[in-house]
């Protein structure tokens, strides 16, 4: 039991867990015909039935159930405010599997010449009153009724009186707001915190005027829109929901990493080697000192990030992504590689950090400006 | 003399029907035939959100998952839960965490605070699945990419609303999330404090960007989360943000019908 209990710590860290997603994620959800392929090869789409449907939902209970009969486990996950959270889980689970299996319902049917499911429905007209008003309000009676169950079951939690000079340890942001301080673990808060959190919002925004595929309007469908839906599911799971679950469940005190059956101990230390791609260059490989000027300093940090967002979008418009760039034209692919680009410094800082202690590329303390 | 003739007897429940009050009030009747029905919804103010009409598709749940629905109807419990709650919660250092002990020890029945608070969390979730659902049915294709932007603003508003909402019974979680959250306000460039660029904007050695001039300060109304924070967040928690979010709705709401109402196949 214990060495179960060993080995799912050891699988959550998150440079193991992370890798296991973003190695999977892209056959689960594949972004092109060749992925799609080998998806349909190892049967993956199977998931997406009544069958897998069950699999899925039994594996995610037996693994609460199991972890609940761990006292560290239990402590976390039934703690008041985390409630939503393992709420948020369960139902973003099966909101995913329930519009997946729609979804793979209709590719087949078009894949057969045929119409999706929604369209024989489209095509009859019903009235409001009282077809929709009456499913409306039994959804209405069934939200009041979760509500009201909810509150009288789980008091709202109310600490000790806010006291300015004790912090806890850890202090966490609001749970809806955890993936952008994980984030802060990678980045500086002007980017972890300002810039990314705007360019979120602004990306959200700017998926109608970018994706400008038609298929797939007003039924749910997979296979005409691959690349859209991964690239968004990527954001919404993996970068979204996933880092909410690690922030809220897998990080302890001093923000370290705790796996789901740990004691939270907040005397765990965590070795802090971290340096700057301007001291690795210069002392390490050049085997100098750092230069004075500032800009000589960084001067290989800002052609790393300069050829990232500018040079790497030119060679891909000529390379992979010709055929996007054909599709989406200059305009539209400049905004595309750019919020792609930037989504995915993320997952490159956390490899830079893991694997070769880097801690900024560009890092210019004076002005406040690392990057 | 001849009898008159027999007049079948009619219910209380048709008496009442009959009234000029009963009248008054509903215009249509009991929505029986199918003009009626068509007239009960517009007729209605609220239910004129709706056609009268829609696609059969339209009102399944496994297509719908009624989240959007959900979402607007969780935002009216918690005003209403919200307006009871500021009858006994007063926003000042002094008394917020007295106020908010009060209403779980002696208010009696007292469990708006629960269905607040588990309602916000609640209106969060149905908001992203919300967005979830109209992703994969790819209905922010256009004629409604507009209508996706206005949604993407309700559900930054949605988190502000909770933001807002996490400082108010000033206890530990509450201004230590607030604190952890805010100073993200610091690090704006150029005009946060500890943001990159803010040491540009100065004249000589007198920098305008301090923690006393900068946007943090401007959100919290002080250095740190304290008395003014405290005041600031209840405002926008109570009025200005729920103001602006209703705005937005009545434009969403607007615009789904202008944009040819629920998305479908064609």
């Amino acid at each position: 039991m214990d060495a179960i209990k060993h080995l799912i710590n050891v699988l959550c860290t998150p440079k193991i867990m992370f890798t296991v997603l973003l190695g999977t994620f892209f056959f689960v959800f594949p972004p092109t015909d060749k992925l799609y392929a080998i998806n349909r090869k190892l049967k993956i789409n199977l998931l997406w039935t009544k069958r897998g449907g069950v699999a899925l939902f039994t594996s995610l209970l037996v693994f609460f159930g199991f972890g609940l009969t761990d006292p560290n486990f239990r402590l976390i996950v039934t703690k008041a405010d985390n409630v939503p959270i393992v709420g948020l889980m369960f139902l973003t689970a099966f909101f995913l599997w329930f519009s997946m299996y729609q979804a793979s319902a209709n590719d087949q049917n078009l894949a057969e010449g045929k119409k999706p499911n929604e369209h024989a429905d489209a095509q009859e007209k019903v009235l409001v009153w009282p077809d929709l008003v009456y499913v409306e309000f039994i959804c209405l009676l069934l939200a009041s009724a979760l509500l009201i169950v909810w509150s009288i079951m789980l008091k709202a939690p109310l600490e000790e009186p806010a006291n300015p000079t004790v912090s806890p340890n850890p202090s966490k942001a609001p749970w809806y707001f955890l993936g952008l301080q994980e984030m802060l673990v990678y980045f500086d808060p002007w980017i972890a915190g300002v810039l990314f959190p705007t360019v979120i919002i602004l990306g959200i925004m700017a998926i109608p005027y970018v994706d400008n595929n038609k298929a797939g309007q007003g039924y749910y469908s997979f296979a005409g829109r691959k690349m859209a839906v991964s690239i968004f599911l990527f954001f919404w799971l993996v970068l979204w929901v996933f880092l909410i679950v690690v922030g809220t469940f897998l990080r302890g005190p001093n923000w370290n990493f705790f796996g789901p059956f740990e004691f939270w101990d907040i005397h765990k230390l965590e070795a802090l080697t971290n340096i700057n791609l301007s001291e690795l260059v210069y002392m390490l490989v050049l085997k100098q000192r750092l230069p004075e000027n500032i800009l000589l300093r960084e001067i290989f940090g800002f052609i790393t990030v300069f050829s990232y967002f500018v040079i790497a979008p030119a060679i891909l418009a000529k390379t992979w992504f010709k055929k996007i760039y054909a599709e989406l034209g200059p305009l539209r692919y400049s905004i595309f590689t750019v919020l792609l680009l930037m989504s995915i410094s993320l997952p490159i800082k956390m490899y830079l950090r893991w694997f070769f202690n880097i801690k900024y590329i560009i890092a210019i303390p004076e002005f406040f400006f690392n990057i | 003399m001849a009898e008159a003739p027999q007049q079948p007897k009619k219910s209380l429940w048709e008496n009442v029907q009959e009234t000029q009050l009963w009248q008054s009030i509903f215009r249509t009747g009991v929505p029986v035939t199918r003009r009626q029905r068509m007239m009960v919804v517009l007729n209605n103010v609220f239910l004129h959100l709706h056609p009268v009409r829609l696609p059969k598709h339209a009102v399944k749940i496994k297509y719908t998952w009624c989240m959007g629905g959900l979402s607007f109807f969780v935002f009216l419990v918690l005003t209403i839960t919200g307006i009871l709650l500021m009858f006994y919660y007063r926003p000042t250092v002094e008394y917020a965490y007295g106020d908010i002990v009060d209403l779980g020890e002696q208010v009696p029945l007292g469990i708006m605070r629960e269905i607040h608070r588990w309602g916000a969390h609640l209106m969060v979730i149905t908001v992203w699945l919300h967005m979830f659902r109209v992703f994969m049915t790819g209905s922010y294709k256009p004629p409604r990419e507009f209508n996706w932007v206005i949604g993407v603003v309700l559900l930054v508003l949605t988190m502000l609303l909770s933001f807002t909402g996490y400082l108010l019974p000033w206890d530990q979680l509450a201004i230590w999330a607030i604190t952890v959250g805010s100073n993200m306000a610091g690090a704006v460039p150029f005009v946060g404090a500890s943001g990159p660029g803010s040491a540009l904007l100065s004249i000589g050695d007198v920098n305008f960007i301090h923690s006393a001039s900068d946007a943090r300060f401007a959100l919290l109304g002080g250095r740190f989360v304290g008395e003014g924070a405290l005041l600031r967040f209840y405002v926008l928690h109570c009025i200005g943000l729920p103001f602006v979010i209703m705005i937005f709705m009545i434009v969403h709401f607007w615009r789904v019908r202008k944009d040819g109402g629920i998305s479908g196949p064609t």
